[in-house]
């Protein structure tokens, strides 16, 4: 089964999430407010680990584990970023889960979640729908 | 074993949540991502012929795997290594979030809003229902969420990442301070 390493790199960034208490709605709101340091020491630590890996892996030319060339796809700019940004932002709040807190969340054992992910499930595929008629 | 159940430190979990970057590359070319899964959901369960969710979702499937992976993770940490203290937030916040009636408890999220019965007031469908359709609704809209633009995107210098980045937290703040306190005085 070539998709248990996602599993199990899945398992991994589950527990860091949860133990950093990076899917706590308290800590959200600590962020949101600029109270505290926790989930800005979280991005600014992780996000320097990634650059450097990505720089790295570019330098060195890393294969991946079949020996592919490694290829990282561009994200193309369109206005779409800023107002579903700015929406998904209020969701963030209320929820205090983006979508991977959201299954850390579901998995932790707050059963209540499961509407959540079935709220924002609805949620794509109304974006799916509407999507040619929106500003991108 | 004691260590592991205490709140892990940012510069602990920063660092290892910034290697998944690497790690999913090398195991298969894969761009951390999360958001994406919930449209791989909708593709496989819910096609209803629009032209955005016809595509080969089993292609995707690594993405559901690592979703999947994610729950695994959450339950280990809730059941094996739950922190059995509150969070530990500052103490502005704990009193910002007093004068709105909520306390501080254990857990990740605040039971007076976020549990089964409060599904049926008009809070808890804010928070909870709508919530969750905005999360869904802008990630996809956004072209992707807090992993794939915040930590993925501005790991390979992409600037229309810094650009979603600002505006999930600009969505937040204005929900933060103009929208919850109107809310949370319906709980009480």
């Amino acid at each position: 089964m070539k998709n248990i390493k996602y599993l199990l790199l899945g398992i991994g960034f589950g527990i860091a999430l949860t133990k950093s208490e990076a899917i706590s709605w308290f800590r959200i709101q600590e962020m949101f407010r600029f109270q505290g340091f926790q989930l800005y020491g979280i991005f600014a630590t992780a996000i320097p680990v990634g650059m450097l890996s990505v720089w790295l892996i570019k330098q060195s030319q890393v294969k991946t584990l079949s020996g592919e060339p490694i290829a990282i796809p561009a994200k193309q700019n369109n206005h779409g970023y800023i107002i579903g940004g700015f929406l998904f932002g209020i969701g963030w709040a209320f929820t205090g889960a983006c979508p991977g807190p959201l299954y850390a969340q579901l998995g932790s054992g707050l059963t209540v979640t499961a509407v959540t992910i079935a709220s924002a499930i609805l949620g794509t595929w109304v974006y799916s729908l509407l999507r040619p008629k929106l500003p991108h | 074993m004691e260590w592991l159940r205490q709140p892990w430190p940012w510069y602990i979990a920063g660092p290892l949540i910034g290697l998944a970057v690497p790690a999913l590359l090398i195991a298969g070319n894969k761009a951390l991502g999360i958001s994406s899964s919930l449209r791989h959901i909708c593709a496989a369960c819910f096609p209803a012929n629009i032209p955005f969710l016809k595509y080969d979702w089993k292609k995707e499937s690594w993405n559901l795997f690592f979703a999947a992976g994610i729950v695994i993770g959450g339950f280990l940490s809730g059941y094996l290594l739950r922190s059995p203290d509150p969070v530990a937030i500052s103490a502005k916040t704990v009193q910002d979030l007093q004068a709105l009636g909520i306390e501080p408890q254990t857990g990740l999220l605040p039971h007076e809003i976020f549990n089964w019965h409060s599904l049926v007031t008009f809070p808890g469908l804010i928070f909870i229902v709508a919530g969750g359709f905005l999360v869904g609704f802008g990630t996809r809209y956004a072209g992707g969420c807090t992993s794939g633009h915040g930590i993925m995107g501005l790991s390979s210098f992409q600037l229309p990442s810094l650009i979603a980045l600002l505006s999930f937290f600009a969505g937040g703040i204005a929900a933060t301070y103009l929208l919850l306190p109107r809310i949370l005085l319906l709980i009480r």
